[in-house]
C-alpha cells in the first residue's frame, strides 16, 4: 500500500498551479463577469495545451489516457483560482462518459484539443452549467441518455449569486438520433457521471477552502486593531485553526475517493459521497469563518473573498448537497451491510 | 497511489488475527482503574509479550518485531477487531519507550525496555502539577543533585494509572535559578521509593484512574536521568509529540466505536429520533476520515517525512470525534442514558456511559484542545504570537 502521489503527479500539479496563477487572476475573473459569455476561449485553449482537458481522454483519441488519481490535484488547483470554465463537465465527466459510447471517435479528439465543450445534465441538478458555450449537451431523459448538439436546444438563463457561474434551464425534445444509451446502460453511465462530478466538486472545494483559509490568515496578519494584528487574538486564532483541521481531514478523503473512482472499487459511491461531504463542509466552514475574520470588509463587493465564498456555496449544492450525500452514506452503512472494509480492515462478522 | 495491501502485509494481518483469536481472554477484564482489573491487565500484557506482540513497532533487539508503521496500523486494526483489552502500559510502550530509544543510554534501554514490554513495570506520566497544567513550563517540583543521587521534592498530579503503577517519568527543576522551560531534567522515579507518597484521586466514574504523587526528599540515582541535565524540556516535547501524534490513538479504536454505534442505531431504529440517523452517519464518516488521515500520514512518514505541529490537528480531531460518537449513543438511549451498569434495565448502557465519561477527558488530556489550536495557529498557520 502506498497512499501518496508520484513525483510525476506532483510535478504536473506544480506546473499547472503556476500556469493557472498566471492565467486566472482575480483581475481576469472580474473582467469576465460583465461579458456576454463570461468565458475566455483563450484560457480554454491554454487548458487544453496544458493537458487538462484531454487528461481522461484515451490515448487513441488524442488524450493523455490518465485517470482520476492523476486529475484530482489538478482539479484542486482549478478550485484554488476559482476557474470559471466547465472543466468538471467537459474533462472530468463528459470525456470518460463519451469514451464509453459510440460518439467517442467523433467527439473526444475535439475535447482533447479544446475544440469542443461538453456539459452535462443530471436529475440532481435542475440547471445545466455553461450550456450557452457547450457544443454538446449530455442529457438524461427517463431511462435514456441523450447527446444533443446545442443548436437543438432552447436555453433560459438563470442568473447566479456567483458572478462567474452560468446556469441554464434547457428545453429540448428527445429524438432517436440523439439517444446514446438506455436502460441499465444509461443508468450505469449516469451513476458514474454523478460520482465523477461529485469527486471533482470535492477536489475543487479543497482548493477553494484552502484559498479562503490563506486569505483569512493573510488578513489576520495585516489588519490591526487595539494596536496589534487581529491574528494575535486567540478568538481569531482558534476560528482559523478549526478550518485548518477540517481541510486537513478532508484532503485524504478526497484522494481516496479519486482512487475508488479510477479503479471502480465496490465502495466507490460511498467514498465519493464521503469526499463531497468532507470537502464541502470544510469549504463552507472556511467561507463562514474567513468572512467573520474580515469584519465588514468581507461584506463588500470589492473584497475578493466572495469569489470563493459563493463558489463554495454553489458547489455545496451541486451534484448532491451534503445532506443528500450523507443520506446516501447512511443508506449504505446503516441499511445495507455497509462497505465491509477500509482498505484491509473488516468489522467482525463482515 | 496503490491502496491495496502487499502479500507480506496480508500475511502479517493473518498472523496477528490468528494469534489474537487464540489468546484474547474470552471474558472481558475488569477496568484497569481498579486494583483487581489492573492485575488482570498486567497478566494480559505478559501474555502479549510472550507472543512478541506487546510492542510490535519496537526494533527486534528491544523485544518488538520492527514492523513498518503500516503494519503497526494493521496490528491495531486486528487488535480492536478482536475486542482485545485496553493497554494498561500505554504510557510506557507508546510514549516513554520511543523516548528511551531516542535519548536513553544502552544501559537504560536494557534496564527498562524489556520490563516495560512484559508489563512487569507499568509507567505513569508526571508532567502536570497543581499550578502547571496547560502552562507546563511552570513546573516547580525540584530535583537537587546530591553526590550520585537526585533528591526530589514537590508534587505531581493527574497521573493516569498512578494509583497502581510501578514507575513514573517526569520533568523536575534541577536548576533552582532557572525559569520556564530551562533548567528542567527528565527523571525516572520508582513509585515505591522512600519519600514518595501516592494518593489516588477518584475520577468522574468513581474509580481511581489517576493519582497525585508527593515527593519528600525522595532519592533516585543519577543514572535514572534520561538525556542531559537541564535539557528535560526537549526530551519531554518528544514524548508529547508521540502522545498527540499517531501512537496513542490508532484509528481502529474509533472505527470500532463507529461500527458499534451503527449496530446500536440499527437495534433502536424504530424508536430513535430520526435526526439521529444523520448523526450516526456523520460519526461513521468522521471515524473513516480519521483512518484515512492516519494512513495518509503513515505513508508520508514511511517515505521519509516527519510529523511536527501537525500532531495537534490529529489530537483535536480524535478527541472531538470520540466525544461526538458517545454523545450520539447517549442520545439514542434517551431517558435510559442516566442508568449505570448496575441498573436492572441497563443492558449495554454501561459501556457507552463509561466511554462517554472517558471521551469527555479527551479534549483535556495530552494538552487541551485550546492549546492545540494555539499551536496550529502559530506554528502551522504562522499567525502572530499573542
Ligand atoms: C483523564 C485525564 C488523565 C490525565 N493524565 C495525565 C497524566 O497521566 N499525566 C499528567 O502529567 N497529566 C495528566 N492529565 C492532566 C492534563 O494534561 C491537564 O489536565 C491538562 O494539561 C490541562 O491542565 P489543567 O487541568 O491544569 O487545566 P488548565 O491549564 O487550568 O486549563 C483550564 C482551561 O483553561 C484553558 N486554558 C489554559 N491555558 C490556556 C491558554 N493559554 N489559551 C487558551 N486556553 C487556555 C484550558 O484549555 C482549559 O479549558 C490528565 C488529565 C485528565 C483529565
Amino acid at each position: 500500500m502506498e497512499f501518496r502521489f508520484t513525483e510525476d503527479q506532483l510535478t504536473f500539479h506544480a506546473s499547472l498551479r503556476k500556469a493557472l496563477e498566471k492565467e486566472c487572476t482575480v483581475a481576469h475573473l472580474r473582467a469576465l463577469w460583465a461579458t456576454e459569455t463570461g468565458r475566455s476561449p483563450e484560457r480554454w485553449a491554454k487548458l487544453a495545451e496544458l493537458g487538462l482537458l484531454g487528461l481522461l481522454v484515451p490515448g487513441e483519441h488524442g488524450g493523455l489516457g490518465m485517470n482520476e488519481v492523476d486529475l484530482v490535484l489538478l482539479l484542486e488547483e482549478t478550485g484554488r483560482v476559482a476557474l470559471p470554465e466547465p472543466v468538471i463537465e467537459t474533462a472530468a465527466v463528459g470525456a470518460p462518459l463519451l469514451a464509453a459510447t459510440k460518439l467517442a471517435e467523433e467527439w473526444l479528439p475535439k475535447v482533447a484539443v479544446g475544440e469542443a465543450i461538453v456539459t452535462f445534465g443530471h436529475p440532481l441538478n435542475p440547471f445545466v452549467t455553461d450550456a450557452h458555450v457547450a457544443d454538446l449537451l449530455l442529457l438524461p431523459h427517463g431511462d435514456e441518455l441523450h447527446a444533443v448538439p446545442r443548436v437543438q436546444v432552447a436555453l433560459q438563463h438563470e442568473p447566479c449569486s456567483d458572478a462567474s457561474r452560468r446556469l441554464f434551464r434547457v428545453n429540448w425534445t428527445p429524438k432517436a438520433a440523439t439517444r446514446v444509451a438506455q436502460g441499465t446502460d444509461a443508468q450505469r453511465l449516469l451513476a458514474a457521471a454523478l460520482d465523477r462530478a461529485a469527486l471533482a466538486c470535492a477536489a475543487q472545494q479543497l482548493g477553494i477552502g484552502q484559498q479562503m483559509l490563506d486569505l483569512g490568515v493573510r488578513y489576520a496578519t495585516e489588519r490591526q486593531q487595539f494596536g496589534k494584528p487581529i491574528g494575535s487574538f486567540q478568538a481569531v486564532k482558534h476560528l482559523l485553526a478549526n478550518v485548518a483541521v477540517r481541510i486537513e481531514f478532508a484532503r485524504p478523503v478526497v484522494y481516496r475517493a479519486a482512487f475508488s473512482v479510477a479503479h471502480e472499487t465496490a465502495a466507490r459511491a460511498v467514498d465519493v459521497s464521503h469526499a463531497k461531504v468532507a470537502a464541502s463542509e470544510a469549504a463552507v466552514l472556511a467561507a463562514k469563518t474567513v468572512h467573520q475574520v474580515h469584519g465588514a470588509m468581507g461584506y463588500t463587493w470589492e473584497c475578493d473573498l466572495h469569489i470563493w465564498m459563493k463558489r463554495a456555496w454553489a458547489l455545496e449544492a451541486a451534484w448532491g448537497t451534503s445532506a443528500w450525500h450523507r443520506a446516501r452514506v447512511a443508506a449504505a452503512v446503516i441499511d445495507g451491510r455497509g462497505p465491509a472494509a477500509t482498505f484491509g480492515y473488516s468489522a467482525p462478522g463482515a | 497511489m496503490d491502496l491495496t495491501y502487499t502479500a507480506e502485509e496480508q500475511a502479517f494481518r493473518q498472523e496477528v488475527r490468528a494469534w489474537l483469536e487464540a489468546h484474547v481472554p474470552k471474558t472481558p477484564l475488569k477496568s484497569f482503574d481498579t486494583r483487581a482489573g489492573f492485575q488482570q491487565h498486567r497478566e494480559w500484557e505478559r501474555s502479549l509479550n510472550t507472543g512478541r506482540w506487546s510492542a510490535v513497532n519496537w526494533p527486534v533487539e528491544y523485544g518488538g518485531r520492527g514492523v513498518t508503521l503500516l503494519q503497526w496500523l494493521i496490528f491495531e486494526e486486528e487488535y480492536y477487531r478482536a475486542g482485545a483489552p485496553g493497554r494498561v502500559n500505554q504510557n510506557g510502550i507508546f510514549l516513554l519507550g520511543p523516548t528511551l530509544m531516542e535519548f536513553g543510554t544502552p544501559e537504560q534501554k536494557a534496564r527498562y525496555l524489556p520490563r516495560m514490554a512484559s508489563g512487569e513495570e507499568v509507567w505513569a506520566q508526571g508532567w502536570s502539577e497543581p499550578n502547571a497544567g496547560s502552562d507546563m513550563a511552570a513546573i516547580r517540583a525540584t530535583a537537587r543533585k546530591d553526590g550520585d543521587h537526585y533528591v526530589i521534592n514537590g508534587q505531581k498530579t493527574w497521573c493516569s494509572r498512578g494509583a497502581f503503577a510501578d514507575w513514573l517519568f517526569g520533568i523536575f527543576r534541577t536548576d533552582p535559578n532557572s525559569e520556564r522551560h530551562h533548567g528542567l531534567t527528565f527523571i525516572l522515579v520508582p513509585l515505591d521509593a522512600p519519600g514518595v507518597t501516592v494518593r489516588p484521586i477518584a475520577q468522574l466514574d468513581g474509580e481511581t484512574g489517576f493519582a497525585e504523587v508527593f515527593f519528600d526528599d525522595a532519592r533516585v540515582p543519577v543514572e535514572n536521568r534520561l538525556g542531559p541535565e537541564n535539557q528535560g524540556w526537549k526530551v519531554a516535547m518528544a514524548t508529547a509529540g508521540f502522545e498527540r501524534g499517531l501512537m496513542l490513538r490508532s484509528p481502529a479504536r474509533y472505527q470500532n466505536t463507529a461500527r458499534k454505534l451503527v449496530e446500536f442505531y440499527r437495534a433502536h431504529a424504530d424508536t430513535a429520533d430520526p435526526c439521529l440517523r444523520d448523526a450516526v452517519a456523520r460519526a461513521w464518516l468522521n471515524a473513516e476520515s480519521y483512518t484515512l488521515n492516519t494512513y495518509w500520514t503513515v505513508s508520508r512518514l514511511m517515505s521519509g517525512g516527519s510529523i511536527g505541529a501537525e500532531a495537534s490537528l490529529n489530537k483535536i480531531f480524535w478527541s472531538e470525534l470520540d466525544l461526538h460518537m458517545h454523545e450520539t449513543a447517549l442520545a439514542l438511549l434517551g431517558p435510559r442514558a442516566e442508568l449505570t451498569r448496575a441498573a436492572p434495565d441497563a443492558g449495554n448502557i454501561g459501556d457507552w456511559l463509561d466511554g462517554f465519561l472517558f471521551a469527555l477527558a479527551g479534549p483535556i488530556y495530552a494538552g487541551t484542545n485550546e492549546i492545540q489550536r494555539n499551536v496550529i495557529a502559530e506554528r502551522l498557520l504562522k499567525l502572530p504570537k499573542g
